[in-house]
């Protein structure tokens, strides 16, 4: 095969490639989904950053199994299946399971991590019970909550993804401007508290805009998944820089991409599911940042260790070298 | 350095020089509703170095987290420079112990010592080449000045504590507290944190900290306030640090003051 035959072929598929994605954003469902994943990638990631900074990683798991039966209650108070009501519903739920978590540590001597198991595995519980009395209930247009489980990317529509750019755009703006309060209240809170910030009032508001990213990630990933959009995207992102401003742009662009893929590869593959495949991207990128972060990664880690070895041998054979010298100069001169 | 100089005129014509930096009046604080502080009282002369001195679980960082309200305190009141610490807060610096953060954090040294100005920016503002001038001055202050673009975990321990300490100049305060700076450091930087909390008494400020070697605390306390719960003692050094107050202060932990060179034989036996 002559290069330039290989090189047209290539060509030619990634001309194809770009074909199908432009018939892909064409068609207007597709469009909505695959811009609504990108935007709840991207905001995950962000939010993603300071909770897995302030070692909370896990907290956005329990918000997420608190918020199923916050959904359910919603549903059913309001027997509409609208974001809002849903992101209410599941807000207090993750409050009344945040208190409760804070209640179980303060008053017994329960660590914080099996207190959050515990929470989460009894909100999740009662979501499952609640999801099972909507069904069989005399609910009407209750076609679909079962998908909150695994997320339901597919059904996503323009209005949706109105409310979904929306909460986007206000979860980053409101990590913009308040970056300096995040930083310090998750590096440092008792400086952060001296120098007169309401570190407690901060510490909230970061719950509250996690609350917010897992309430509208579980509508494409699901409760049991959403988790890892908000915990791998940061991880990974760590791997590549020393800056928190840096990790928590590209921590967004890894969610971003994420999502994108998830969307794309699940339009184009036969039929298979927006959520999890979402998820097996951040996670492929996650290896990949492991393997070959520019800062931390196991690659870059080998060479230092390498150059640092070859270095140190240098030196080595260079005395051992000064040493025979002066061994030879020592026994001229006994001669 | 007109920064200073311009700051400093201004503070001084603020606490009118009668209030002093620090008055701490009956002090109570708890964990748990087991009392660590009781009725602590004490106030402190302007530019002086203060040690605070006092066994394990003494109440010594309580003290300083309750007067600066990191903790909630039970009853008692802190007047800095005159009036409650809460108007004063940007008169005052604060050194946190270096285990109380996360090291690993994604950041370098300049930006840590950048945060002392965050005090001094609005709610919205963001550090700029301002910040950056001023801590990269302070840094230089504590020999720190080549490791400005260092990622913080990167530092030893004694690196790590004078990058607290240049944070807390950015802060340029008046009244510091610094809680165990001296802790695990080596050597070059004992002497650093000690040549700069001179130059800072020579500057007219107020530096409290929460000390462990007895060894060094008369060279280096003008006064000590001895603590154990209570105030067991308070005042210049050569009054307060005596044989008698401090075997009353660590009680019977005689072995530990017969290490550091101080307790008499005569004591010790009895």
């Amino acid at each position: 095969m002559t290069g330039a035959g290989w090189r047209s072929r290539t060509s030619r598929k990634g001309e194809r490639i770009m074909n199908t994605l432009w018939a892909l954003l064409h068609d207007p469902n597709m469009r909505w989904i695959f811009i609504s994943c990108t935007l709840l990638g991207l905001s995950s990631g962000v939010i993603g950053c300071f909770s897995y900074l302030r070692k909370q990683s896990l907290m956005g798991d329990t918000l997420a199994h608190a918020a199923l039966p916050g959904i359910c209650i919603a549903f059913m108070l309001t027997g509409t299946k609208s974001i809002l009501y849903f992101l209410i519903g599941a807000g207090l739920a993750g409050v009344v399971a945040t208190f409760g978590i804070g209640l179980i540590t303060r008053h017994s001597r329960i660590k914080h991590d099996s207190a959050m198991g515990i929470v989460l595995s009894g909100f999740f519980g009662l979501g499952i019970v609640l999801l099972t009395i909507v069904q069989h209930g005399g609910y009407g247009n209750q076609a679909g909550l079962d998908k909150f489980l695994f997320g339901q990317a597919a059904s996503m529509i323009g209005s949706d993804v109105l409310t979904l750019s929306i909460v986007s755009l206000f979860l980053i703006t409101i990590c913009y401007f308040l970056f300096k309060q995040f930083k310090l209240v998750s590096f440092d809170p008792g400086f952060a508290k001296g120098i007169g910030y309401s570190v407690g009032f901060y510490e909230q508001l970061l719950m509250l805009l996690m609350v917010v990213a897992v309430v509208v990630g579980i509508q494409a990933v699901g409760v049991i998944l959403v988790a890892s959009l908000i915990i791998t995207p940061a991880v990974s992102a760590r791997y590549w820089t020393d800056r928190l401003g840096v990790m928590v742009a590209v921590s967004g662009v890894f969610g971003a991409i994420s999502g994108a893929t998830g969307a794309i590869v699940s339009s184009t593959a036969s039929s298979l599911p927006t959520g999890p495949l979402t998820v097996l991207a951040a996670t492929a990128l996650f290896v990949l940042s492991l393997l070959f972060g520019s800062k931390r990664g196991l690659l870059i880690r080998r060479l230092v260790q390498q150059r640092m070895k070859r270095r140190l041998g240098f030196a080595y054979e260079e005395q051992a070298a000064t040493a025979s010298v002066d061994e030879r100069i020592n026994k001229e001169a006994a001669l | 350095m007109s920064r200073t100089d311009s700051k400093s005129t201004t503070f001084v014509m603020e606490r009118e020089s009668i209030a002093p930096p620090l008055a701490v009046n009956g002090l109570t604080a708890a964990y748990q509703k087991k009392p660590v502080l009781r009725g602590v009282s004490f106030t402190v002369t302007e530019g002086e170095l203060v040690g605070v001195i006092g066994p394990n679980g003494a109440g010594k960082s309580t003290m300083m987290k309750a007067a600066l309200g990191l903790i909630p305190r039970l009853s008692g009141e802190v007047l800095v420079y005159g009036k409650p610490y809460k108007q004063q807060r940007k008169l005052v610096g604060y050194v946190p112990q270096r285990e109380s953060v996360d090291w690993d954090f994604p950041t370098n040294a300049l930006d840590v010592v950048m945060m002392g100005r965050y005090g001094h920016l609005g709610l919205f503002g963001r550090p700029g080449a301002k910040e950056r001038a001023i801590a990269l001055e302070c840094l230089a202050k504590v020999g720190m000045a080549d490791f400005a673009s260092r990622q913080i975990s990167q530092l030893s321990g004694g690196q790590q504590q004078r990058v607290f300490l240049a944070r807390a100049l950015a802060q340029d305060a008046s009244l510091y507290f610094m809680d165990e700076p001296f802790a695990g450091v080596d050597a070059a930087t004992e002497k650093a944190i000690i040549t700069l909390l001179q130059e800072l008494k020579q500057e007219g400020k107020t530096v409290i900290v929460v000390h462990h070697d007895l060894a060094t605390v008369e060279e280096y306390f003008d006064s000590v306030l001895l603590l154990n719960v209570e105030v067991m003692g308070y005042g210049k050094t050569k009054d307060v640090f005596t044989q008698d107050l401090l075997q009353r202060t660590y009680g019977g932990r005689l072995a530990f003051l017969d290490r550091s060179g101080l307790a008499q034989p005569d004591i010790t036996k009895g």
